[in-house]
Order: C-alpha cells, then sequence, then structure tokens
C-alpha cells in the first residue's frame, strides 16, 4: 500500500441549470479511482455549490497511481428518476509522483460532457502521500520524469543520455464493442476517454521500467501516439529518449549526484541492489528483441517495404554491397566503437547491451553542445501493412472467447497483440538503422514515428537524422568531462556537423563534395537536409523560412491487399516528387540545408497526399546553391521556346527576390581558397535524387542541358509545366512575418515576449468531377497556401513576428475531404535590433550564434556557473533561485490556484504567500509549441499534460455547423489544458502539440463527433526582467472597476 | 472546391475590433466583409477577398460564443474557454453595453416591456439603425433593469458591479433604468430637441436627491422610485402662488435683487407670476403619477418655452433661478424651506441643463 490519494471537493460555479422548474441544480460530486467511489453530500438548490467537503482518502498501489487517472463526476440529485450526470473532470496524478513537480493539485477544473461540451467549474484539490517501498518486484516507474520537449529541459543538466525508449500497448477499441449498441454516445465516449486515459497511465508507467532498468531518471522527447485502428483495435505507443537529468538550480543537489543518477529521485533507490532490476525485467517489459521472429504475414509486408524509398540518399541496391566496408572512416568506427562499449560498460545484462545496439535512436532534436559531432542526412522508412492482418487464425479463436472477457479486464489479454506491431516498428527501425549505418553514421537523431490509417490499410513511417554523437555523453561522465571533451576535441564551431561522416572514397551514394566553406579542412555535401533543430551553433546566413511540398496521387479503390499494393507502387514516385520539389523549391529560396523536416503520407480511399515540411536555411558552411535552369524538349519551335525564357527570367527574379527577403548575402569566397573543382552539374542534380530504382525519372532528369552551372528543370511535357508553375505560385509571407517549423528561426534571436498559439482547422470537399491529379494538387496546393494567407492576416496585428513551429497535419476524413490543422506559435521580435544583425557577416553571425546558444539552451551558462565554486553565483542565477523557491509564480498567476471564493484552497496552500490582492480574473496561461518562453525563464517543469478528449453532438446545425462545433470543441480543449496546468501551479504548456484531430460529420443526421489528444509540459516561467512584470500588472490596474466587481459576484 | 469547415482558435482569443463594431451593429457576415472591403483593407494587407470572409466569419463564431459571457459580464471574466487579457474583456464588455443615442431617444421613458420590442422594427427604420442591434440595446437595458430594479445600494454602483461598466456608461444605464421605471415621457415633439445627456443630466439629478435613496439609504428600489412622501409634501408648496402677499413679496424680492443685472429684466418683471405659477404647479402636480411622466413636457411649456420666446440668455435664466430660489429663504411666511430647496435644487439644475436651442 505505498500512496494515499487524497481528494476535496471545494466547490461549483457556474453549473447549468438542471431542473427547470426552479432554475437551479441540486448537485453533488462522485469521486473516483479504481475501484473506490466517494460521494459528496448534495448541495440543494444552487448554480454555485460549496460542498467544502472532507479529504477523500484513497489507499492504492502507485503502480494503480500511474495507470489510473482520477475520476469526478457532477451530478443532479434526483428524487424521483436516475440522478443526471453534468459532466466529469479527468485528473491526471501523474504530477504528484516526483519530487521535483507539482505537490499539489488544486483549482478550477471546467466539468466537461462528452456531448454538451463544458458545463460549469469545480473546485478541487488533490494531494499524494508516496510511501518508500522496498519491493523488488515493483511494477511502478513513480519517479521518471517525463518530459515532452525535444531537447534537455531548461532547468535541468544531461548527465547521461542513454537513449531509445519504446512501448506500445493494444486494447479493443469501445467504440467498436458490442455493448456500443446498446449504451448511449455518451458512455461509450467515456468509456474511450477512460480507456485511452488507462492506456496512456500504463504505457508511461512501462517506458519508465525500462528508464529505470537503464539507470536514468527520465524520458525526454516523449511522443505518445494513438492509432485508432477501428474494428482490429486501438494502439497506444510511444517513444522517447532516456536520460539522467541533474537539477540545475539546486547547486546542493548537484554536487555530489554525479555519480548517483537516481538521487532525485524521490523513492527509488535502485542503486541498492542492481539484481532485482535485472530479475523485474523479466515480467514487466516484453523483450522487444525476441520479438522479431517474422510473422507468416510478413511475405507480404517484405514486399510493401521495397516501396520504402530513402531520402536519406541511401541507395537501396548500394547497401547489399559491401556496407560493412564503407560504414565510415576509421575515426568514425572508432567512435562507434567506443560508444558500444561505454553502453557495455554500463549495461549490466547483455539483453540490455542488445536492445542498445538494435536501435541507437534519439528523439530529440535539439543537443547539448558538443554532442552532435557529424549529420550524415535524412534516413526514413515506410511500410505498408494490412490491418486485418492482426487476427491470424491462431488468433480468431482466442478473440472470441476474450471478447467479453476483455470488457472486464482488458490488461489480461492485449499481451499477445502488441507482438505484432512491435515486429512491425521493429523493422522499419532496423532498416532506418540499416540507412544510417550506410550513411557513416551510428546514430539517428530527430528521431520520429507516424502511422497513417484508412479502413484497413495502415501506412508506418519513421524518419530521423543519420548522425555522429559525441561518445562522452552516452556514459557516465561529469560536466567537467564535457566540457574537456569540448575543449579536447577542438571541432571547428559552427561547422562541424556539416562535416560528410562517410568516407569521401567510397561513397553510399553520389554526391559532390567540397571543401567547408567555413573552416576549409573538412568536406561538406552542397546541400543538407535533417529532422533535426538548426543546431544553436550554426553559422547561417540571413534568415530562415518555411519550405513546403505538397503533393496528391489518386489511387483506385481497391480491397485489402490490392489497396496495399496499389499504395506500395505509389509510395516511392510519392516520395520522389516530394523530394523534388522541396529540392527545387530550397533552389529557389537560394538555401543549401533544410531543418526539421517532416515528410506525411497520408492514405485515404481514393488518393495519397504527401505534404513535406521544413525550414530552409543558407548554412555558411556549404557551398551556394545554383540556380534552376529551364529546358525544353522541342528547341525549335520559337514561341515555346519565348515561353521557356519568360519562365526562366521568372525565376531567376524569384530567386534574386528571396536572396533579399531572406537576407541571403553570403560573403564572397575566392575559389583558390576553397581549392575544389566547380561542382559538376550531372552530380549536383543526382545528388538530390533519392536512388529508389523504380523512379525512372531520375535517368530522365540526369540527362544535362547545355547549362552547367544549374540545377536542370526539364518541361518536356505539361506536368513538369505543372510543377513549375507551382514554383512559382508559392507567395512569400507579407512583409514583416517570417515563418519556419523549427524551434528558432535562424537569423531572428530577439524575441519580445507576446506569443500566440493557435490551431487552425480547414476541410475542404472536392467536386467529383475535377478528380485528375493536377487538379488534386491545385486544390491541395491552394489549400495550403490559402490557410497560410489567412494566418498571416489574422496575426497582422503582432508584425513583425514569426511562425515557429508551423506544423501542418493532414487527414482524409472521406472521400473528397482534405482536412489540414495547423498548429503555431506567433512570436513578436524586435524589429530595430533585427535590422541591426542584417549588417552581420559571418563572423559576426557565428558570435551572435553562440550568445544565443545561452539564451536559448541555458546551456554553457549554466555550465560554466556550476563548474565555479558555489559561492559567487551570477546575479541572474540568484534570481532564478530565489524565484523558484518561492515556487516561481509570479502573483498574478497565482491568483488562478488562490481563488477567493475559495477560502479552503487558500488555507491549504502551504507556504505560497497569498497575494495582496486576490484579482478574480482568471490567470494567464501560456501555450507554445516551443520549449521554451522567449523573454522568461522556466523555473521548473510541473509534468507532463497528456489529454484526450472526445465530443460528440447530435445537434450539429444548432452548435453553428462544423464550424462551430469544431471551433467551439477546440477552445474547450484549450480551457482544460490551461486548468490542469493552473491547478498544478503552473504558468505555461511547453513543447504543446495536437497530435490528433479526428473529425467525423454527418450533416444528414446532424450529428459529428471529434476526438483530440494533446500533450506538452506545464511548467513555471519567470520573466527575465522585473520591467515587464510591471508592465504585465498596469492592465489589471487599469480595469479595477472589473475586479471588484468580480469578487463581490462570486 | 469549397471550404467545408474552416476555424481559427487562438490561445489567447483574437478580437477585431473593428468586426466587433460590425457584429455590434447588426451586420449580417456578407455585409461585414462588404465594409470591410470597401474600408481599404485590402490593399493594406494585400489580403484577398476569401481571406476576409473567413477572417469575419471565425470573429463572427467568435462573438457568438461570447455573447452568452456577456449577458453576464462577470461570468467573462470567471469563464476559463476564453483566455482574453482583462483590458480586452473591458473592451468586450463596454462595446456590448453601448448604445446609440438615436435608439435610446426612442425608447427612453418607455416601458421596457415585450410591447415596445415589438415596435423595434419602426425604430430600425426610423433610426437606420439595423433591427439586430437594436435588439441587442433593448435587450440590454431590459436585463440590466430587471437585475437591478429592486436591489438595494446605490442604482450607479449596483450597474457597475454587475456589469462591470464603466462609470460613464454605469450613470447612463442607471438613467435609462430611472426613467423606463418611471415612464417620464421623452417622445413628444417639443422633448426632441433634447439630447440623452440632457435627459441623462436630469436623471441623475433626481436620482440623488428625490428619490428614496436621497434620505435613506438602506431601502429597497431606492434610486429607482421616486420619494413618495416628497411628492406629497410639494403640495405645500403652492401656498407660494396661491397666497397673493406671498406671492408679491416674492416677485419684489427677486426683482430688487436682480434690477439691472438681467438684460430681459422687463420681460421676466412681466412674467414672474406666470414663470412661478408654472413651477410650482409643477411641483404640487407631481403627486400624480400621469403627471410625473409628463414633467418634462411641463417644464418645456410652462418654463423653457416662455423664456425662449422672450430671447432670454442662458445667463439670465440661471441669474433668475438663482434668485428664485434664494428669495424664498427670506419669506418670513413661507415654513417649507427644506422642501424647497430639495425641490428648486433639483429643478434649477435641471431647467438649465435643458434651457437650449
Amino acid at each position: 500500500m505505498p500512496g494515499k490519494l487524497k481528494v476535496k471537493i471545494v466547490a461549483g460555479r457556474h453549473l447549468p441549470v438542471m431542473d427547470r422548474a426552479s432554475d437551479l441544480t441540486d448537485a453533488f460530486v462522485e469521486v473516483k479511482f479504481g475501484n473506490t467511489t466517494f460521494k459528496t453530500d448534495v448541495y440543494l438548490k444552487s448554480l454555485n455549490p460549496q460542498w467544502n467537503s472532507e479529504w477523500f482518502k484513497f489507499e492504492v498501489d502507485d503502480e494503480d497511481l500511474q495507470d489510473e487517472p482520477l475520476q469526478i463526476t457532477v451530478l443532479d440529485h434526483d428524487t424521483y428518476s436516475a440522478n443526471d450526470a453534468i459532466g466529469k473532470v479527468y485528473i491526471d496524478i501523474d504530477p504528484l509522483l516526483y519530487s521535483e513537480a507539482a505537490t499539489v493539485i488544486s483549482g478550477w477544473f471546467p466539468i466537461y460532457d462528452t456531448i454538451h461540451g463544458i458545463r460549469g467549474e469545480i473546485n478541487v484539490i488533490v494531494k499524494v502521500d508516496l510511501f518508500n517501498d522496498l519491493n523488488r518486484f515493483r511494477q511502478s516507474s513513480c519517479g521518471v520524469k517525463f518530459f515532452c520537449t525535444t531537447s534537455i529541459p531548461k532547468c535541468y543538466r544531461a548527465v547521461i543520455i542513454h537513449g531509445f525508449v519504446e512501448e506500445l500497448v493494444v486494447n479493443e477499441d469501445p467504440e467498436y464493442q458490442w455493448i456500443d449498441r446498446i449504451r448511449t454516445p455518451r458512455a461509450s465516449n467515456e468509456a474511450r476517454q477512460r480507456l485511452i486515459s488507462l492506456m496512456s497511465g500504463e504505457l508511461q508507467r512501462k517506458i519508465g521500467l525500462k528508464v529505470l532498468e537503464m539507470r536514468g531518471n527520465a524520458v525526454v522527447g516523449y511522443l505518445q501516439c494513438f492509432d485508432l485502428e477501428g474494428e482490429s483495435g486501438l494502439v497506444v505507443r510511444a517513444i522517447g529518449t532516456a536520460c539522467t537529468l541533474d537539477k540545475l538550480s539546486s547547486p546542493a543537489a548537484f554536487l555530489p549526484a554525479c555519480n548517483s543518477p537516481s538521487k532525485e529521485m524521490k523513492e527509488i533507490p535502485f542503486n541498492e541492489d542492481p539484481n532485482p532490476n535485472t530479475h523485474s525485467s523479466g515480467p514487466s517489459t516484453p523483450l522487444k528483441n525476441q520479438t522479431y521472429s517474422f510473422s507468416p504475414s510478413k511475405s507480404y509486408s517484405r514486399q510493401s517495404s521495397s516501396s520504402d524509398t530513402d531520402l536519406s540518399l541511401t541507395p537501396k541496391t548500394g547497401m547489399g554491397s559491401g556496407s560493412a566496408g564503407k560504414e565510415g572512416g576509421p575515426f568514425k568506427a572508432l567512435l562507434r566503437q567506443q560508444t558500444q562499449s561505454a553502453l557495455e560498460q554500463r549495461g549490466g545484462s547483455p539483453h540490455r547491451f542488445c536492445k542498445r545496439r538494435e536501435f541507437p535512436f534519439f528523439t530529440l532534436t535539439a543537443f547539448p553542445p558538443g554532442f552532435l559531432v557529424h549529420v550524415g542526412g535524412v534516413v526514413s522508412a515506410r511500410s505498408v501493412k494490412l490491418l486485418d492482418r492482426i487476427h491470424n487464425p491462431a488468433f480468431v479463436g482466442i478473440m472470441g472467447n476474450t471478447r467479453s472477457y476483455k470488457l472486464l479486464d482488458w490488461n489480461s489479454f492485449n499481451a499477445d497483440e502488441p507482438e505484432t506491431r512491435d515486429a512491425w516498428w521493429a523493422e522499419i527501425r532496423q532498416e532506418i538503422k540499416s540507412h544510417a549505418k550506410a550513411l557513416g553514421c551510428h546514430a539517428v537523431v530527430g528521431y520520429s514515428e507516424s502511422t497513417s490509417i484508412c479502413e484497413e490499410v495502415c501506412i508506418l513511417s519513421a524518419s530521423g537524422t543519420a548522425a555522429v554523437l559525441n561518445p562522452r555523453f552516452l556514459q557516465d561522465g561529469t560536466v567537467e568531462g564535457c566540457l574537456e571533451q569540448r575543449l579536447e576535441e577542438n571541432l571547428p564551431v559552427g561547422c562541424g556537423f556539416c562535416h560528410i561522416p562517410y568516407d569521401e572514397l567510397n561513397m553510399p551514394f553520389p554526391a559532390h563534395l567540397t571543401y567547408c566553406y567555413n573552416c576549409r579542412k573538412q568536406k561538406v555535401p552542397d546541400v543538407l537536409f535533417t529532422t533535426i533543430d538548426l543546431p544553436t551553433d550554426a553559422a547561417v546566413v540571413g534568415k530562415g523560412c518555411l519550405i513546403q511540398a505538397r503533393l496528391c496521387r489518386l489511387k483506385k479503390k481497391a480491397q485489402a491487399e490490392a489497396n496495399a499494393t496499389a499504395i506500395s507502387n505509389l509510395l516511392p514516385f510519392m516520395e520522389y516528387e516530394v523530394h523534388t520539389q522541396l529540392m527545387n523549391k530550397l533552389k529557389l529560396k537560394g538555401m543549401n540545408a533544410l531543418f526539421g523536416l517532416r515528410i506525411q503520407i497520408t492514405v485515404g480511399e481514393n488518393m495519397l497526399m504527401g505534404l513535406a515540411s521544413a525550414t530552409g536555411v543558407y548554412l555558411a558552411a556549404l557551398p551556394t546553391p545554383g540556380g534552376i535552369q529551364i529546358a525544353g524538349k522541342t528547341p525549335n519551335d520559337g514561341s515555346y521556346e519565348q515561353h521557356i525564357s519568360h519562365m526562366q527570367k521568372k525565376i531567376n527574379d524569384t530567386i534574386a527576390k528571396n536572396k533579399e527577403l531572406y537576407e541571403i548575402n553570403p560573403p564572397e569566397i575566392s575559389e583558390e581558397v576553397i581549392g575544389s573543382p566547380i561542382p559538376e552539374p550531372r552530380q549536383r542534380s543526382r545528388l538530390l535524387r533519392s536512388q529508389s530504382e523504380s523512379s525512372d525519372e531520375v535517368i530522365e532528369l540526369d540527362l544535362s542541358h547545355g547549362k552547367k552551372d544549374a540545377f536542370v528543370l526539364e518541361i518536356d511535357d505539361t506536368d513538369a509545366m505543372e510543377d513549375v508553375h507551382s514554383l512559382l505560385t508559392d507567395v512569400p509571407p507579407p512583409s514583416g512575418f517570417y515563418s519556419c517549423n523549427t524551434e528558432i528561426m535562424p537569423g531572428i534571436n530577439n524575441w519580445t515576449s507576446e506569443i500566440q498559439m493557435f490551431t487552425s482547422v480547414r476541410v475542404i470537399r472536392l467536386s467529383s468531377l475535377n478528380l485528375t491529379n493536377q487538379a488534386l494538387n491545385k486544390n491541395f496546393n491552394d489549400l495550403c497556401e490559402n490557410l497560410l494567407k489567412s494566418l498571416y492576416f489574422k496575426l497582422r496585428s503582432m508584425i513583425p513576428c514569426c511562425l515557429c513551429h508551423v506544423n501542418f497535419t493532414v487527414s482524409l476524413p472521406e472521400d473528397e475531404l482534405i482536412q489540414v490543422t495547423v498548429t503555431a506559435v506567433a512570436i513578436t521580435f524586435d524589429k530595430n535590433q533585427a535590422l541591426q544583425t542584417i549588417k552581420t557577416h559571418v563572423e559576426k553571425s557565428l558570435q551572435r550564434a553562440s550568445t544565443d546558444n545561452e539564451e536559448l539552451l541555458q546551456f554553457p551558462l549554466e555550465l560554466c556557473s556550476d563548474s565555479l565554486p558555489p559561492h559567487p553565483f551570477p546575479p541572474a542565477k540568484e534570481h532564478l533561485e530565489s524565484a523558484s523557491s518561492n515556487s516561481g509564480i509570479p502573483a498574478a498567476q497565482r491568483a488562478v490556484t488562490v481563488e477567493k471564493a475559495s477560502p479552503v484552497a487558500e488555507g491549504n496552500f502551504r507556504n505560497r504567500s497569498a497575494p495582496p490582492c486576490a484579482n478574480s480574473t482568471v490567470g494567464v496561461v501560456k501555450m507554445t509549441p516551443l520549449s521554451f518562453i522567449p523573454g522568461a525563464k522556466i523555473t521548473k517543469y510541473l509534468g507532463i499534460i497528456n489529454m484526450f478528449f472526445i465530443r460528440e453532438t447530435t445537434s450539429l446545425r444548432e452548435e453553428g455547423g462544423v464550424s462551430g462545433f469544431l471551433h467551439a470543441f477546440i477552445a474547450e480543449v484549450f480551457a482544460m489544458v490551461r486548468a490542469h496546468v493552473a491547478a498544478l501551479g503552473g504558468n505555461a504548456v511547453v513543447s504543446y502539440i495536437m497530435k490528433q484531430c479526428v473529425f467525423m460529420e454527418n450533416p444528414n443526421k446532424n450529428q459529428a463527433q471529434c476526438l483530440i489528444n494533446v500533450s506538452g509540459d506545464a511548467v513555471v516561467f519567470v520573466r527575465e526582467s522585473d520591467l515587464e512584470v510591471i508592465s504585465t500588472q498596469q492592465p489589471t490596474a487599469n480595469c479595477q472597476p472589473l475586479c471588484t466587481g468580480g469578487e463581490v459576484t462570486t | 472546391m469549397t471550404n467545408e469547415l474552416d476555424i481559427f482558435v487562438g490561445n489567447t482569443t483574437l478580437i477585431d475590433e473593428d468586426v466587433y463594431r460590425l457584429w455590434l451593429d447588426g451586420y449580417s457576415v456578407s455585409d461585414a466583409v462588404a465594409r470591410r472591403v470597401r474600408s481599404g483593407i485590402l490593399e493594406q494587407t494585400g489580403a484577398t477577398a476569401a481571406v476576409l470572409q473567413s477572417d469575419t466569419m471565425d470573429h463572427y463564431r467568435t462573438f457568438h460564443m461570447l455573447e452568452r459571457l456577456l449577458h453576464a459580464p462577470p461570468k467573462l471574466l470567471h469563464q476559463l474557454i476564453f483566455q482574453i487579457p482583462p483590458s480586452r474583456q473591458a473592451l468586450l464588455i463596454e462595446r456590448y453595453y453601448a448604445f446609440d443615442e438615436a435608439f435610446v431617444r426612442e425608447v427612453l421613458g418607455k416601458k421596457l416591456s415585450k410591447g415596445t420590442k415589438k415596435d423595434l422594427d419602426d425604430i430600425s427604420t426610423k433610426t437606420g439603425i439595423t433591427l439586430k442591434s437594436c435588439r441587442r440595446q433593448f435587450d440590454n437595458f431590459k436585463r440590466v433593469f430587471k437585475v437591478v430594479e429592486e436591489m438595494r445600494g446605490s442604482l450607479v454602483d449596483n450597474i457597475q458591479q454587475h456589469f462591470l461598466l464603466s462609470d460613464r456608461l454605469s450613470r447612463d444605464y442607471a438613467a435609462i433604468v430611472f426613467f423606463a421605471n418611471n415612464r417620464f415621457e421623452t417622445g413628444k415633439k417639443k422633448l426632441q430637441y433634447l439630447s440623452f445627456g440632457d435627459f441623462a443630466f436630469c436623471a441623475e439629478l433626481m436620482i440623488q436627491n428625490w428619490t428614496l435613496g436621497a434620505v435613506d439609504s438602506q431601502v429597497d428600489d431606492m434610486d429607482v422610485d421616486l420619494d413618495k412622501e416628497f411628492l406629497q409634501d410639494l403640495k405645500e408648496l403652492k401656498v407660494l402662488v396661491a397666497d397673493k402677499d406671498l406671492l408679491d413679496l416674492h416677485k419684489s424680492l427677486v426683482c430688487t435683487a436682480l434690477r439691472g443685472k438681467l438684460s430681459v429684466f422687463s420681460e421676466m418683471e412681466a412674467n414672474f407670476k406666470n414663470l412661478s405659477r408654472g413651477l410650482v404647479n409643477v411641483a404640487a402636480k407631481l403627486i400624480h403619477n400621469k403627471d410625473v411622466r409628463d414633467l418634462f413636457v411641463d417644464l418645456i411649456e410652462k418654463f423653457v418655452e416662455p423664456c425662449r420666446s422672450d430671447h432670454w440668455p442662458l445667463n439670465d435664466v440661471r441669474l433668475f433661478l438663482n434668485q428664485y430660489s434664494a428669495s424664498v429663504h427670506s419669506l418670513d411666511g413661507f415654513r417649507h424651506q427644506t422642501l424647497w430647496d430639495r425641490y428648486m435644487g433639483t429643478l434649477r439644475g435641471c431647467l438649465l441643463r435643458l434651457y437650449h436651442d
């Protein structure tokens, strides 16, 4: 009995009228955890009930604490009939389970009903008392911290970065259970919400166990996804990077922490005895490497996986032939060896070692300085699977028998099913790994996985960036070691990562290399694609911009295997074209590298959509890109020729304009200095091509035409014409706007504090008449472009600003519907300072980049101050500490948790000084997909936010149609996220992501349903300057009448 | 290709002041888009009409969702669904409760009932304000009226607390509530020259001096209803005109004091008895509800118009009224000095405000 959960229901407000006669409500609350339920008294006739309940105490296992959500149901008491439910609140108590996060959850939560939406609010206080427990067969992993952030969280220091952790759990989807036919939509939705909550709890716990086994104490870059497979079930899967983190702001804890990573954790002294660990690993974690036996269905999936094209520039054919020899130079091999041996040293069991070697993947996209040594390029793999394959004959029998049983206890059964999915993913990861190897890299960074499901076909995708890492970070080492490492390696700053990791003489693909334009010592490719963020120390010229490639392909409607085959056959063409588009657009922008590349292939009934987004930049280390040259096939036709030259002029103008727009004016470097020949055009154009055998165009396009110094685009038919046109239709953002899909915008570093996170959703209906590939492409292109235009217009008041972390998601909910969901954050910046920075050249930008580094990552700053004797603190740090010891919440924000109306809540706040004037307005909670908040310091991570909501309506028209319905729902989701963060004592969510937004409508029946899954890290931040604190308080003072008015009415 | 669904949701709710105004003014989405196009926003921003349409729809949807909360502004402050900075919340509320001068003049003093609501069509046609906007304004009046009608304490304070309006707007609403409750006639032709501001000024003076709240701050509807006892007592003032000696004495006191100071002295002297009779009779009649309603008509007929026809400058009116009120204190036979001051103090203020072209 290792934990006691305590819950107190304080009050409610703004409840809906449940009794028409009196226009009032007789509300009471049920508090449920696991199988225990408590009830409050009925508070008669009030829309603002004050229950002020006793503390309800649940004595539970910590395993349950991790898996189960606390379920609070508000009901209207009815003497004669059944009590009516008003709504529910699910509270994930995980943040209370580790010491550094929140200590209490207290605040107003929106009461949510899946049919009616938010109906009033309830004030709840939740606490957990954990008891130390030395049970050696533990199943729980309390104490492991989870972060969605894909970099080392701001107030932590990475002692070791262990590596990849993954897990998945499968269950039947309640929506497809037989009981769903007889229960209400509400009951069905709630069953689903609860199930997913349970599954993510279990998943997190299992991942936590793996982390403990690796002797880590945290998961960074945690990405959890749901696959709604319909009839065949519900998959919840997660990947992340296990780390051992040290908290920075507590120097006392830091000093001895070097050798004991367990220090941080509240109650898991896993150091004490290594044996139980290996012991417990048996039952609790399915052994990934044992599930590799390929199932019979593999023969099919083999075929489909042949469609995996290699954006990575890794030739499929080349891989088989002597790949061992060309894995990399001796130095690299050494590095790799080091890594492995380092892992070996630490690893207890051979099993763990195997697993590590299995997948040296990292979900991080930004790294501590010195961690990333070289970057090879993007590696990706896709595979088409049939979901009905899960029901192989042996299985069906079990399914039939256990169906009803599963309703009661789903845990008992699903152990069988994940293996299929595990095998699928393992296969893909294996492929990624071999691609990386072919690039001479031992690791994959910026790694992510995704699926697209349509009916019974599922495309699994994985991508990442092949890289060579500094092994020092992967083993037990101290900060000093890292610093030393940096000095001793003496890597050229700002260009090291661009240097090729593969062997020049034995290149895995034909590429053109030159000497690095920065250090002139090492070779670099002429174009670099990656899935990671721009390293903070990278030398960049000018600004970056969002580059998208968009593509549709019609596909015949088909069933099962025929369908899967059709998709498999289309995939390589799609990938190839997406790649070409990206390349062309990059050239058009006058840039030479892509960061944050994310290619999404979505499958629908009768089409495939491809959307690639990335941030283009000009890396100073890479050569200047050549232009784009157009060549026609029929040179004798005069008018045609004229047309071509007209187009050519347009393209040249666009390139020149873009160079000006993005301030790309690299310093001239004379040829002798570089000492490398002008690149041959043939190689140049080839470099961009994926070597997929199936794409005939490669050969066709390889025929070079006349002009030797440029990238040649050949216009031989209308298709190609379209392509060129589409290149030119991309309108640059209006002046004052920049956009990127990475964390930081290259070239802008003077952010001001205003941020606006938003989600925009558009669905278009295609008229079935004009369904040709071109029309489809145009529609899709217009959809995306118009969406961006709308965003620019809406956010015009924030100019000058930058849209960061622009994340497009495409789905095909029905035959003729295309849905695009965009989440991004607009951040304002200081124009004047920006103008100054324009003048900076490479040398200066280098300098600037390194100061950036400190601002954004805080890493070197903290490193330095930590290595000093702890006495003379830099003032900034002192400020930071005092703030965090005060729980770090500014008075204005604290108002959320300490509400006027609930004196009890106030009383229970232990050390927090009551705000001088409890401003009864709701405190501001910022949300951002970035890992930082401009102009502010994150002082505390309160825990992961991972929420899943379903909303359904049977009165679609009355709720304002599909737009009204979804608008309200998304606003409600934001509200619930903010409320949870505020209740944890936080004032922001960072690394926020809307992972899923599944929308289905049936206008004829006046119905619609939507599922949304969001996640992020709840944090406490403090503004960097006191000045800003004052300015934010001013508006509050201005509306004095408002505030006082509010207090009276509560 | 048609947009089936098109939404934008910000963590901080975006409020476009211009679109909000168009929405408040009751324009349909297409009218609003047309107006925005005419404002030249497309040229300024380089946006397309489609973008504008989508943007306008988004804002309208947001406002529609906010409207429910705006009906009880404190809810807007406490709700969690829309994150809106306090200054923006104040703006939303203030603008929502703002009203058009033309509209308020039409309904001021009318009963805020279903019957009046039916007349909104006519008002809309007459004033050129959209019916939707008329409805909003009317509903606002009615809502505020219902909430504060039977409430204790200062009318202005109550309105401010329950609707979080600015001081200025709360005072205006107090006047509207006060007029609606007492049903003062404001629509007659001869009253047309008066602005809402004129009436609101008078209402404030009356609330301060003539209501129950002026003597006792602990009664219900203290600021809304006139002090019945006071109205009853006003009969006593009749002696000022009924008693011939008193009237003569009063006149001579005023004339002596003002001789040489008024440009219209002779007119004043000639009209004194008429004017005095008019003012005192208005007071004496206020016991009847019907005469209360006609208060402003009477004041115009009995005082403002006679003076205006003789071309009294405003300053002379002021001098006269000051002297007229003050001289009563020197009338030995008159015992209702306090009553007189309570009546005349307010009336003097009102008359001066009402005396303009």
